[in-house]
C-alpha cells in the first residue's frame, strides 16, 4: 500500500509551512524529496508519521492516507502508525543505552517477542541487515555512544527496521556523515526498497540521481513537481524545477 | 603613554585583580578545611563515633555522638528518597509532558524558584507550626518532613537543568519506535540519570548540614530513635548545641561532630563531581 496525500495544509501559529500537498509516494521505490533548505520537507516527513504533534500551536488540514486510513485527526492509534514508519533522522541519535538495547528497545516496546531468544536472534538479523554485525559482535552490550557516527546512523535503521516497519523516512540522512559511510547507507537504502517504501529527504541532488526512482521538489511549502525521477531529471516541466536542477549540471 | 602601553597595564591590573580574587577563594576552602581538621581531628576518637552520650558527656565526661550520626543519616536517607519520589515525576511532567511555552511549566518553575530561596529556617518554622496543629511532638518523622520539603526544591531545580538540555531527538527517536510517552520515561532516565545523580549529591550535601529546619522539628535526643514518633539528634546541631559550651572537652567534641559532617559532605560533592565527568566524558 502506498501513502496518498490529498490536499494536506500545514500551520504553525500563523504561518502556513506546508500549502496543498497533493502526492502519491509508491510503495516499494525510492523516493526523494528535494528542494531548498526551509521548504518544508522536515515538516512533510515529520507529518506523515505524526512526530509533528510534538510541535507547538500546529494545525493540520486535509487527508494523509496511510495504506488507505486517513491518519490525521484524533482517533487514530498512533503508536502504531509510528512503528509502520521507521525514521532515520539527520543526525544519529542512538539511545542512551546498550548497541543491543537500542535495536531490541522498539521490539520490547511493541511486545513482539515472548521469548529472549527470538528477541537475541532477530536484534542480530538487524544488525546484520545493516553491515553493523561484525563490527561490533564482540561489544553489543557496550554503550551505542562510543560507536562512530557513520556506525551511529546505521545502528539507528537497524534499530527501526527491528519493529517490522513498511516505509522508511529518512531526513537527510546522510548529511553528517563521512563519504564512505555516506556511501555505505546510500547503498543500504537501495539494497532495502524491495522490502520498504522508502522516503528521503536529501540534501544532494547528486544522491538523488543515483538512487531516486521518483522525485518530488518542493519550494517554499508546495509541491512544484513530481514524478518518476528520469522524468524530472532530463524534462522537468516547470520553470523553476528547471533552475533548480541546473545546479547540478552546471 | 601610548595605547599600546595603556593596553598593557590595564591588562595587567584586570589579571592582578582575577588572582587576588582567585586566590580569596583558594584561601577560604583550605582555612575552612585547616580549621575543622586541626581542630577535629585532635577531638577525634573511636569511641566519639561509636560510644552514646550520658549526662556527664555534656560537663566534659566520656561519650561521643553516634546518636547525631545516625539521626542524620537516617532523615537524610528517607528524606531522599521521598524527595525523589516527589521530583522524578514532576521533571520529567515539565519537561516531556508540557510544551515549552506551558503556562503550567512556568508557573511550576517559578513555584519551585520560590520554594528554593525560602530560608530553611521559614521551613523549620513552618514544620513547627503544622506539627502543633496536629498536636505532634520533635521527632524522627518530623525532621524527614521538613528535609523532604527543602530539597524537593533543590532536586526539581537541579534535576530540571539537567533535563532542560535533554535533546529532542532522542524523545522523536523513542516515539518514532512507537513508544509512549510514558514509556519514553526509562529513555529519559537513563539519560539524565547523571543529572539526577548530582543533583542527588549536593541536595543531600545541603539538607545533612541545615540546623535550622531540623531544630523545632526533629528536635535533639541522646539515643538513637528506634521509632519515626521519637526525637532524633542531627550532626549540625551536635555542633551547634556543643560550640557554645564553656567546658573545652564539649567544645571539642562540636569540632569532631563539625569534621564528621565535613566530610560527609566532601565525599557527597566530591562523588557528584565524579559522577558528572564521568558521564560527561562518556556522551561522545
Ligand atoms: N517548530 C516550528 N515553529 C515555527 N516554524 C517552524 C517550526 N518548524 C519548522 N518551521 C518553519 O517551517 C519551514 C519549513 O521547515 P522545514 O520543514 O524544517 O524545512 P526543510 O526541512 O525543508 O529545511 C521553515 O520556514 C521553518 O522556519
Ligand atoms: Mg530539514
Amino acid at each position: 500500500m502506498a501513502i496518498e496525500i490529498q490536499h494536506l495544509n500545514v500551520y504553525i501559529k500563523e504561518n502556513q509551512i506546508l500549502k496543498d500537498i497533493c502526492l502519491t509516494l509508491p510503495e516499494k521505490q525510492i523516493t526523494c524529496i528535494i528542494g531548498p533548505s526551509g521548504c518544508g520537507k522536515s515538516t512533510l516527513l515529520r507529518t506523515i508519521n505524526r512526530l509533528i504533534d510534538s510541535t507547538e500551536h500546529v494545525r493540520l488540514e486535509g487527508k494523509v492516507l496511510v495504506d488507505g486510513k486517513d491518519i490525521i485527526g484524533s482517533g487514530h492509534e498512533i503508536t502504531e502508525l509510528r512503528r509502520k514508519i521507521g525514521l532515520v533522522s539527520q543526525r544519529p541519535c542512538p539511545l542512551p543505552m546498550s548497541i543491543f538495547d537500542n535495536v531490541a528497545y522498539g521490539c520490547r516496546i511493541n511486545r513482539m517477542y515472548k521469548k529472549h531468544r527470538q528477541l537475541i536472534y532477530n536484534v542480530q538479523k538487524q544488525l546484520q541487515a545493516v553491515g553493523l554485525w561484525d563490527e561490533v559482535r564482540g561489544r553489543v552490550r557496550t554503550s551505542a555512544t562510543r560507536l562512530s557516527i557513520g556506525q551511529q546512523q546505521r545502528l539507528c535503521l537497524a534499530r527501526s527496521l527491528a519493529v517490522e516497519p513498511e516505509y522508511i523516512l529518512a531526513d537527510e540522512a546522510t548529511s553528517a556523515l563521512d563519504p564512505i559511510s555516506s556511501k555505505t547507507i546510500e547503498d543500504l537504502f537501495v539494497s532495502l526498497k524491495s522490502q520498504y517504501s522508502i522516503i528521503m529527504v536529501t540534501h544532494t541532488l547528486h544522491q538523488a540521481l543515483r538512487i531516486a526512482d521518483n522525485v518530488v521538489f518542493m519550494y517554499l511549502g508546495e509541491v512544484v513537481e513530481s514524478g518518476p525521477a528520469r522524468q524530472i531529471f532530463e524534462q522537468p516541466q516547470q520553470e523553476l524545477t528547471r533552475k533548480y536542477l541546473s545546479g547540478i549540471f552546471s | 603613554m601610548d595605547i599600546k602601553r595603556k593596553k598593557q597595564v590595564s591588562e595587567w591590573a584586570v589579571k592582578t585583580v582575577m588572582w587576588i580574587s582567585m586566590s580569596i577563594v583558594f584561601l577560604l576552602v583550605f582555612s575552612v578545611i585547616w580549621t575543622i581538621f586541626s581542630k577535629g581531628c585532635k577531638a577525634m576518637s573511636w569511641s566519639m563515633l561509636t560510644k552514646l552520650p550520658t549526662a556527664g558527656t555534656y560537663l566534659g565526661g566520656e561519650g561521643g555522638f553516634p546518636n547525631a550520626i545516625v539521626g542524620s543519616l537516617y532523615i537524610v536517607g528517607a528524606s531522599t528518597v521521598l524527595g525523589l519520589l516527589v521530583s522524578i515525576p514532576v521533571v520529567f511532567y515539565l519537561n516531556v509532558y508540557l510544551k515549552t511555552s506551558s503556562k503550567l511549566a512556568y508557573w511550576l518553575r517559578l513555584a519551585c524558584d520560590v520554594l528554593f530561596g525560602v530560608p530553611s529556617i521559614v521551613y523549620g518554622a513552618f514544620g513547627f507550626t503544622i506539627m502543633i496543629f496536629f498536636g505532634l511532638r520533635t521527632s524522627l518523622l518530623g525532621g524527614i518532613i521538613v528535609i523532604t520539603m527543602l530539597i524537593i526544591p533543590i532536586f526539581i531545580r537541579t534535576m530540571d537543568e539537567a533535563t532542560r538540555n535533554f535533546p529532542r531527538e532522542i524523545l522523536d527517536a523513542s516515539y518514532a519506535l512507537g513508544a509512549t510517552r510514558w514509556e519514553t520515561l526509562k529513555v529519559v532516565v537513563r539519560q539524565i540519570a547523571p543529572g539526577i545523580a548530582t543533583a542527588t549529591l549536593l541536595s543531600i550535601g545541603r539538607a545533612i548540614g541545615d540546623a535550622a529546619s531540623v531544630m523545632f522539628t526533629a528536635g535533639y535526643t541522646d539515643s538513637i530513635p528506634t521509632s519515626l514518633s521519637q526525637p532524633a539528634a542531627t550532626l549540625p546541631l551536635a555542633v551547634f548545641f556543643q560550640l557554645t559550651s564553656p567546658i573545652p572537652e564539649v567544645v571539642d567534641r562540636a569540632y569532631a561532630a563539625a569534621l564528621v559532617l565535613t566530610i560527609i559532605v566532601l565525599i557527597l560533592s566530591i562523588s557528584g563531581r565524579f559522577i558528572t565527568n564521568r558521564f560527561s566524558k562518556n556522551k561522545l
